[in-house]
């Protein structure tokens, strides 16, 4: 649905969507990650389970929430991808590993 | 050299001023504010200065600002001008909270704490004074399917343009009213992605409305701009007018926008995304829960917080600075700044009355310079009422918790007075985005289902936190005795006098009444 125009070469950073193996440039944003990637829905709401992807991309729909490196309810939108992240879909609500 | 901190532990106890929000409002009131001598700490949430307008600006490259525009390329100074500054700024903080200081807080010297959580840690940072420079967000564009994936807001594609470096690489239709459109459209022209279509939904009245405002604004530096881009983009793209519904169809993500015009002939679009915009409005969240009064303006048909002639908002020592006090553009925005950074410096002392008067009298003169024109833009690109309120019954108003119109009519129909209420019945504006998409929406419906303006009905109440913070990030935060006596009743406490925190045995602890 995206594609990186020519004049943009940062290094590259590897993270994991899903398990999935893929590569993002060093500044990318989550979200702006997976669309670059062609990654569309990155949640499945609370309500219905119907799938939703990025809207906003700027910190304030809260669509684009995925679980990071265990971690749920994270807004792609607003973190960074760094290299070895492990970035998963958010199936409806936030499921937290340490809860008893 | 400002300086950048990553742990709200390594913040200083209070500023004189804390900002929120680097763009271009935050970004000039900080360099004028620390200018004049006052301790300024500047609070942000993306990864770097320049808000949305100038987003990614300090890492741009010749080809970025090439495509994206010299309205865009203007950010780069206003940035380095802030790097100058001897502001502390951070990145990356989420500042849930904005009161006055707690009563249980001993010795404090300053009348306001802020709530940020920055690198995993959570602290109250006084403030002499707060201003809030948090800009707009896009207005709700509640049409059915607008919850598709494949359907996302403009203002999202042109951030992905501006970060990333990412176009569109399938078909794209942009949809909605406001200069915006046409904006995205042109940079998606320049980065070799023109839209298959744009489909203008401003209402044709407007142009009759908007027309004794044409004077001011044909001799503003925005008209020989703006019609430009009106026909460089209409002479490259099809253009459709006179839109009276849109839907967004698709399965598991958008295939079709159906279009009807207002003669209502349909026509069905495919494509890959489809961007909507219809305006912005003030991002109201934080100075709403900080208890600023709001009030509605009808040309624009959004709430604002009230503020009076410099820009103080109803609570004490809280300004407002930029779109998120009205919305003005990113060139009003930076004088706005630089009147809060004046007003700052004049009420903690540190500028004299006469430099004040003179001072302000020179940026407002600017403001109004800049302002000329704005009255034009307003009315002409106020959304149509069919858009602000859905028509359909099926469109999703609150996107968080599933809400749709015909149940927010349904349910205002049984006399529901206000949207507070309202959250009560149907847990709209309840989700994680806290009424961001749905607020407008729904003050308007319970309007109109009451015969009444949205004045008479208001907005969410909103309160901190006005982002979810991790439990543990409050929990963590230091407190004073006082304010640990006002919530358990007690401290425990070592009885050796002197001994290290922490060593609570049992045997040797004392409680305290």
């Amino acid at each position: 649905m995206y594609r990186r125009l020519p004049d943009r070469a940062r290094a590259l950073v590897r993270f994991t969507f899903d398990g999935e193996a893929l590569t993002a440039q060093e500044g990318d944003t989550v979200a702006a990650a997976l669309l670059a990637a062609g990654q569309l829905a990155t949640r499945h709401t609370p309500v219905s389970r119907a799938p939703r992807a990025p809207y906003c991309m700027m910190g304030v729909c809260f669509e684009c929430l995925v679980v990071i490196d265990g971690a749920p309810n994270r807004q792609g939108c607003l973190t960074p991808v760094v290299e070895g992240m492990r970035v998963e879909t958010q199936q409806g609500a936030a499921v937290f590993e340490d809860a008893e | 050299m400002s300086e950048r901190f990553t742990s709200a532990s390594d913040l200083r106890r209070s500023y004189d001023l804390v900002i929120v929000g680097a763009g271009p409002a935050g970004l000039a009131a900080a360099a004028t504010a620390s200018g004049f001598g006052l301790s300024v700490l500047l609070a942000d949430e993306n990864g770097a200065p320049g808000g949305q307008i100038y987003r990614g600006i300090t890492r741009s490259s010749e080809a970025d600002r090439r495509r994206l525009g010299p309205d865009y390329a203007a950010g780069k100074k206003l940035s380095a001008a802030f790097a100058e500054s001897a502001a502390a700024y951070t990145l990356g903080a989420l500042v849930w909270s904005v009161a006055p200081t707690d009563e249980e807080t001993p010795d404090a010297d300053y009348p306001l704490e802020v709530g940020i959580s920055l690198g995993g840690v959570a602290r109250a940072i006084g403030a002499q004074r707060v201003l809030l420079a948090t800009g707009a967000i896009e207005r709700p564009f509640p049409i059915p399917g607008w919850t598709l994936p494949g359907v996302m807001s403009a203002g999202a594609a042109q951030i992905l343009l501006k970060t990333s470096a990412l176009a569109p690489s399938g078909r794209t239709v942009i949809a909605g009213s406001g200069p915006l459109l046409y904006l995205l459209a042109s940079q998606l022209i320049a980065a070799g992605a023109p839209p298959v279509a744009l489909v203008d939904t401003t209402p044709r009245k407007n142009w009759r409305v908007a027309l004794p405002d044409f004077p001011a604004f044909a001799m503003s530096s925005y008209a020989a701009k703006g019609l430009k881009l009106l026909f460089d983009v209409a002479k490259r793209i099809r253009v459709i007018r006179n839109v009276s519904a849109l839907e967004a169809v698709g399965g598991d993500k958008f295939e079709t926008l159906i279009v009807t015009r207002t003669n209502g002939t349909m026509e069905r679009i495919d494509a890959d995304l489809l961007l909507l915009h219809q305006g912005v409005a003030p991002n109201l969240n934080l100075s709403s829960a900080a208890g600023c009064a709001l009030e509605w303006d009808e040309k624009q048909a959004l709430f604002r917080p009230k503020r009076d002639e410099w820009l103080e908002s109803s609570e004490a020592g809280i300004s407002i600075a930029g779109d998120g006090g009205g919305i003005v553009g990113a060139q009003a925005s930076v004088i706005e700044g630089e009147i809060a950074g004046l007003v700052a410096a004049f009420r903690l002392s540190r500028i004299s009355k006469e430099m004040f008067a003179q001072r302000g009298a020179e940026l407002k003169k600017r403001l109004a310079s800049v302002l000329r024109g704005r009255a034009f833009l307003d009315r002409l690109f106020r959304p149509a009422d069919e858009f602000r309120v859905p028509q359909r019954d099926d469109a999703i108003v609150c996107r968080c918790e599933e809400v749709s119109a015909g149940r927010v009519r349904a349910t205002a129909a049984l006399g529901v007075q206000g949207p507070n209420q309202m959250k009560a019945f149907l847990r709209c504006g309840m989700g994680p985005c806290q009424g961001r998409l749905c607020g407008l929406t729904v003050s308007e419906m319970i309007a109109q289902a009451r015969g009444v303006s949205p004045a008479d009905v208001g907005y969410y109440r909103l309160r901190p936190p006005v982002k979810p913070v991790p439990l543990r990030e409050f929990a963590a935060m230091p407190q004073s005795d006082a304010a640990i006596t006002a919530v358990a009743g007690f401290v425990e406490r070592s009885v050796e006098k002197g001994s290290a925190a922490g060593s609570l045995e049992p045997d040797n602890r004392i409680v305290e009444r």
